[in-house]
């Protein structure tokens, strides 16, 4: 039994459903990353692992035990979340910042042991923005900015992080910088993560174990030399496309097909009104 | 006891660690620390120039001697008796105001989200005028009137802003929509009373410590005393709650729980002030921010706040009571000008930075 998995939930916001009867485990040490068309219930469905949202059936569990029914801070000591949009206090430095990663190990009297020290040391060096502690979060750039953050997350020192779309707003250069950062945790800590990710090739890249959702349902799952094959792309994103070798890595690499091909559908319409 | 220096952040001073043996540590930002020495000074000078003004004056030395016990009796019933228990009443009700501020703005991310633009006031003002003119009440039962018209208040606004979680933005505009009709409702009851009552109303409103006495000490000290703590000890899990819910979460702080108890001290401490000393404007709205201003630090500075709020109000009475001669004002006029000049500046200096 994985550490942390979904047990047929159903997801949802007030009455409109998301997903029904979703069972979802996440390996062990692995980096998985959930990839789906929008509104799929990726990013749902990362709510839910991180007990932002409470099922409305089933229920999540972690290590065994019913994740909502948990106290607070034993889950944030196992489990640490980064969300799509944190907000940074007016006049925040990057250590301040960090340093808040360690609230769920801290008490009333046990606000600043030697370890929170060592520990906040350690996450700003691991994502290198040890030489921008002293420096204010608002003037940082976006890239370094989402850095701080993915420190902080670190410095909450979980074994589980789950990271929701931590590439969005980013330009190329800093989503890759993001991604082998995340693969050094994974690789180097033994962490496990889990993301949500936009673009299939860098998942197909990055991770370790993929889900491809759809409509509220995975529709596979597995190593992305498994999972991403054309047909299952056009299944699950509806584009046509070939899948080849990624030259650098070796990976599966999606290549859209190029618009005359992909319009192949519709141009016999048009040919049959024509005719 | 060991104390070590961590680091400097640039120019706002260092934040220190404090550790003792048995695993105990405190952290400690030294310019806050400072600051609140300082307002803590001040507040005290104030109090005793205070103490010391009137008919019969008294020199600081003789106000200090006779508080310790060494003054005449004439001086001591003076002193005891008469006047500082308007410089106690002043202070808590300066410090309840600034934390019940500092709380709502930090929850409202909002400078403006002060209890007085929220409407807490105002409600506690329907609640006290309803007593005078409807009911012809005595002190006891205006200041009771105040507090439940200042708690339905709370509880409106939180309900009326709640869906999945209060937010910021809704929590100020549900506030001020209720503040407009609060405002309403006190014109109305103006409007229905006979002359006598309506005097007496409006001189409540404007918000005094004149004529002070330990009846109204005892029940701020035990309502400051116990939920004072109450609110510095949810301090670490409001300060992550400026991050947003969904850190907060994440960090491990029951955000509605602390949210919904935060609020509530919040509520009760501004509306034990009101009922007090009457709803004294702006000490609510620009002790929290003039607080973050001396420590320049992050997070909701919850104890600076009380500091500068019981700083702001002493010295407000004292320039309401000396500085024009003979003409005593009440309190509630001198925050009122201080206050509304700083919220000028606050309008301007936030357009300026292209918040609004």
């Amino acid at each position: 039994m994985q550490r942390l998995t979904a047990d047929s939930v159903t997801l949802g916001y007030d009455q409109r459903v998301i997903a029904e009867n979703l069972s979802v485990e996440i390996p062990d040490n692995s980096f998985t990353v959930i990839v789906g068309p929008n509104a799929c219930g990726k990013s749902t469905l990362l709510r839910a692992l991180s007990r932002m949202l409470k099922p409305s059936r089933g229920q999540v569990l972690l290590d065994g035990q019913t994740i909502h029914a948990m106290p607070a801070k034993k889950v944030a000591k196992t489990l640490g979340l980064l969300p799509q949009s944190s907000i940074a206090p007016d006049g925040i430095t990057v250590a301040d910042l960090v340093a808040r990663g360690r609230y769920p190990h801290q008490g009333l009297l046990r606000q600043w042991s030697p370890d929170d020290e060592r520990i906040v040391e350690e996450s700003m060096v691991s994502t290198g923005v040890r030489e921008l502690a002293d420096r204010y979060v608002d003037e940082l750039s976006g890239g370094q900015r989402q850095r701080v953050w993915i420190a902080m997350a670190l410095a909450q020192e979980t074994p589980l992080l789950l990271l929701d779309e931590p590439t969005t707003y980013l330009d190329i250069q800093h989503q890759i910088d993001v991604l082998d950062l995340c693969a050094e945790l994974h690789e180097t800590r033994g962490r496990t993560l889990v993301a949500v990710l936009h673009d299939l090739n860098h998942a197909a890249r990055y991770a370790t174990h993929l889900i491809a959702m759809r409509g509220g349902e995975v529709i596979a799952e597995g190593a992305p030399r498994d999972v991403v094959t054309a047909e299952l792309v056009e299944r699950v994103f509806g584009l046509r496309c070939q899948v080849i070798d990624d030259p650098e890595t070796g990976t599966p690499l999606v290549v859209p097909a190029a618009r005359g091909a992909r319009n192949v559908r519709g141009a016999r319409v048009t040919d049959s009104v024509g005719a | 006891m060991k104390a070590m220096k961590t680091r400097t952040k640039g120019g706002a001073g260092a934040v220190r660690a404090v550790r003792t043996g048995g695993g105990i540590s405190f952290r400690v930002d030294v310019r806050a620390f400072v600051v609140i020495v300082l307002l803590a000074a001040v507040a005290a000078g104030a109090g005793i120039v205070l103490i010391g003004s009137g008919d019969y004056a008294m020199t600081p030395g003789e106000v200090v001697s006779t508080l310790f016990g060494h003054g005449t009796f004439q001086q001591e019933f003076i002193v005891t008796d008469l006047r500082l228990p308007r410089v106690l009443v002043g202070l808590l009700v300066g410090a309840a105001l600034g934390v019940g501020g500092a709380v709502f703005q930090t929850i409202s991310r909002n400078p403006l989200g002060s209890p007085d633009v929220l409407g807490f006031g105002q409600g506690a003002t329907v609640g006290a005028l309803t007593v005078i003119i409807l009911f012809q009440g005595g002190a006891a039962a205006v200041a009771g009137g105040a507090v439940v018209g200042g708690l339905l208040t709370g509880a409106a606004v939180y309900l009326l802003a709640w869906k999945r979680g209060v937010h910021g933005y809704r929590l100020v505009l549900v506030g001020i929509g209720a503040a407009a009709m609060l405002t309403a409702a006190t014109q109305y009851l103006i409007t229905k009373a006979n002359l006598v009552d309506a005097t007496r109303a409006v001189v409540w409103m404007t918000g005094s410590l004149d004529g002070r006495d330990w009846a109204q000490v005892w029940p701020l000290l035990v309502v400051c005393g116990l939920l004072i703590p109450l609110v510095l000890g949810h301090g670490r899990a409001l300060r992550m709650m400026e991050m947003g819910d969904d850190s907060a979460y994440a960090l491990g702080v029951r955000v509605e729980r602390t949210r919904l108890v935060l609020m509530g001290c919040a509520v009760l401490l501004v509306a034990v002030a009101t009922a007090a000393a009457g709803p004294i404007a702006f000490v609510s709205l620009s002790a929290p921010q003039l607080a973050r201003r001396l420590t320049r630090s992050p997070g909701p500075n919850l104890a600076p706040a009380a500091f500068m709020g019981a700083a702001l109000l002493l010295v407000a009475d004292w320039i309401a009571m000396d500085a024009f001669g003979d003409r005593q004002l009440p309190v509630g006029v001198v925050t009122g000008v201080l206050g509304g000049c700083y919220l000028l500046w606050l309008l301007v200096s936030e357009r300026r930075a292209g918040r609004i």
